[in-house]
């Protein structure tokens, strides 16, 4: 899949404001934002659910609003939304009549674990079970691009790593794959690639690892008395600060890479804290910093920032 | 990868006839909305036209009761499938998804169509067995084969009015629509009540609906009574209007959400 200096919206916002990305046979890549970073909108203009403002999207070489581009493609309901009444087996079969060398029912059924569930209507299934079902469908035409959104979003612990399992036997079949997430968790365990969507533009792109250490943060928790606390906004390392008043002390939230080197810091700067806690950030705190914060284009153009 | 011309999609009505399949049992494992769409007009008969015996034993006027209902019944399966059910479907997130499959909106829609005639033949089986058991109405084969090949001429600018509806609006407007147009389409159409007994005014205001011409085309065929002479151009003028509507509305919610 291509796509070129892309701008989409929807009336006065912007989804994606000139991406470009490229994905090459055989990778599988993850695409890493907070909720309306854009990712959605990107998979949609591949799939050929809606077509770019600007910029031009390629599929296997076509455009993908045509149907013929579309038959190595894969892709997923968003949401649990599958067809209520109709079995397990016959929403398969409903896909696979699509495709000229699908797989078998029993196939597809078998790799996502949903065997005995073939004679189930899907309005009976549970979220975990509709969510495999809805994956399933994204493999049953053989694709070689598969594009999947949250896929495991909602999903116990146990019902990720299937998953995860089935999407990692797929992609070692040959194919490539495409997925978005906001969990952190899940692109370490699947891509080999990282893409950061932010505010409808590509924040980085590299291997796992640079990003990794790009948008990995810490958040330090410390209360310190008000009068302290323009010393502990002043800490190098320290990338946000966000406060709670309690009485004439202040409850800090810091954001930090290094969160071990901030509490040195705190030390050897004799800020009288107390009730010191250290806890991993969320990803939609790390964007923030990393899309507001000073260092943001020094960070980008470190991981190489493929554009 | 060879290039995309290599591929190609699966045949058109290959996938027509998957969809329509796939359809059909869709709607007939949720019984409650079959049976009401069949038992309606049914009742209609067995409650209004059975009892009166000047009606239900003369065979020229109980044949046109009959095809009256008959009208009716395939007039509201069609609003309902398409108007209603359109409505429904494109709430579900499953409809993009679709979407993504090789395939353009082609199949699915001439699925719906062929899904939406075999409903309309469907509910016409009580309507007739009624009129066949119970009272005096009667065809002859070939009445019969000519009223089979009819139903399509008066399901077609219906399903169109349907998806007009169905595509434009969201799903419950759509079914709240679909009742506000069927009711009074139908009264004013004569297929409740023979148009005979109308007054003047409402009898030529009448002749300008869709559901009186069709009511007069059928009633011809089946009971031998002329339609006015311009049922067929108002019949033909309708289904055109309708088809301008169906196709704004699909080209106004593609561009809604697609474009």
């Amino acid at each position: 899949m291509e796509v070129e200096r892309v701008t989409r919206r929807f009336g006065d916002v912007v989804a994606l404001d000139d991406v470009s990305l490229t994905v090459r046979e055989g990778e599988l890549v993850g695409l890493l934002g907070p909720n309306g970073a854009g990712k959605t909108t990107l998979l949609s203009l591949v799939s050929g659910l809606r077509t770019a403002d600007a910029g031009t999207v390629r599929l296997f070489g076509g455009d993908p609003r045509a149907a013929a581009s579309r038959l190595a493609l894969g892709t997923t309901p968003q949401e649990t939304g599958l067809p209520e009444t109709l079995r397990v087996a016959e929403v398969v079969a409903l896909v696979a009549g699509h495709y000229p060398d699908p797989m078998s029912t029993d196939e597809v059924l078998t790799r996502f674990g949903l065997t005995d569930l073939a004679r189930r209507q899907t309005g009976g299934l549970s979220g975990g079970q509709k969510r495999r079902l809805a994956v399933a469908l994204a493999l049953v035409g053989r694709p070689r691009l598969v594009l999947l959104d949250e896929p495991t979003t909602g999903l116990d612990v146990e019902a990720r790593h299937v998953l995860w399992q089935a999407l990692r036997d797929y992609h070692a079949d040959g194919a490539t794959v495409v997925l978005t997430s906001h969990y952190l968790e899940e692109v370490e365990a699947l891509a080999r690639r990282v893409v950061v969507v932010g505010r409808g533009t590509v924040l980085a792109d590299g291997s796992l690892d640079d990003v990794l250490a790009l948008v990995a943060r810490r958040r330090v928790l410390l209360t310190v008395p008000t009068s302290a606390r323009s010393r502990v906004e002043g800490l190098p390392g320290v990338d946000a600060v966000t406060s709670e008043a309690r009485g004439d002390a202040d409850r800090l939230t810091l954001l930090a890479a290094d969160a071990d080197e901030v509490v040195r810091r705190l030390v050897g700067a004799q800020v009288p804290f107390r009730d010191l806690e250290v806890r991993g950030a969320s990803l939609e705190e790390a964007f923030l910093s990393l899309t507001s914060g000073p260092t943001t284009d020094d960070a980008v153009a470190a991981t190489g920032g493929v554009r | 990868m060879t290039g995309p011309t290599t591929l190609r999609t699966q045949p058109y009505w290959r996938l027509s006839l998957l969809h329509a399949r796939l359809g059909f049992v869709e709607t007939i494992r949720i019984p409650i909305a079959v049976l009401g769409n069949l038992l309606f007009p049914a009742l209609a008969l067995v409650f209004f036209v059975v009892p009166q015996r000047e009606i239900a034993g003369d065979p020229v006027s109980a044949t046109a009761a009959v095809a009256q209902l008959g009208t009716f019944a395939v007039m509201s399966t069609c609003l309902f499938s398409f108007g209603a059910g359109v409505a429904e479907d494109r709430a579900l997130p499953f409809d993009p998804y679709l979407r993504t499959l090789p395939a353009g909106p082609g199949p699915r829609l001439t699925g719906r169509v062929l899904n939406g005639l075999l409903w309309s033949y469907i509910a016409l089986v009580p309507v007739a067995l009624i009129g066949w058991l119970l009272t005096a109405a009667q065809l002859s084969g070939r009445q019969a084969v000519q009223a089979v090949v009819l139903v399509v001429g008066v399901a077609v600018p219906f399903l169109l009015l349907g998806l007009a509806i169905g595509y434009r609006l969201s799903s419950k407007a759509a079914i709240a629509v679909v009742q506000a147009v069927l009711f009074p389409l139908a009264f004013a159409g004569g297929l409740f009540m023979p148009p005979d007994i109308f007054p003047r005014w409402l009898d030529l205001f009448s002749q300008a609906l869709p559901s009186r011409a069709a009511r007069d085309l059928v009633v011809q065929i089946t009971a031998g009574v002329d339609a006015y002479p311009l049922a067929v151009p108002v019949l033909l003028a309708w289904t055109v209007v309708f088809a301008v509507l169906a196709t704004l509305a699909y080209r106004s919610d593609e561009g809604r959400r697609f474009r």
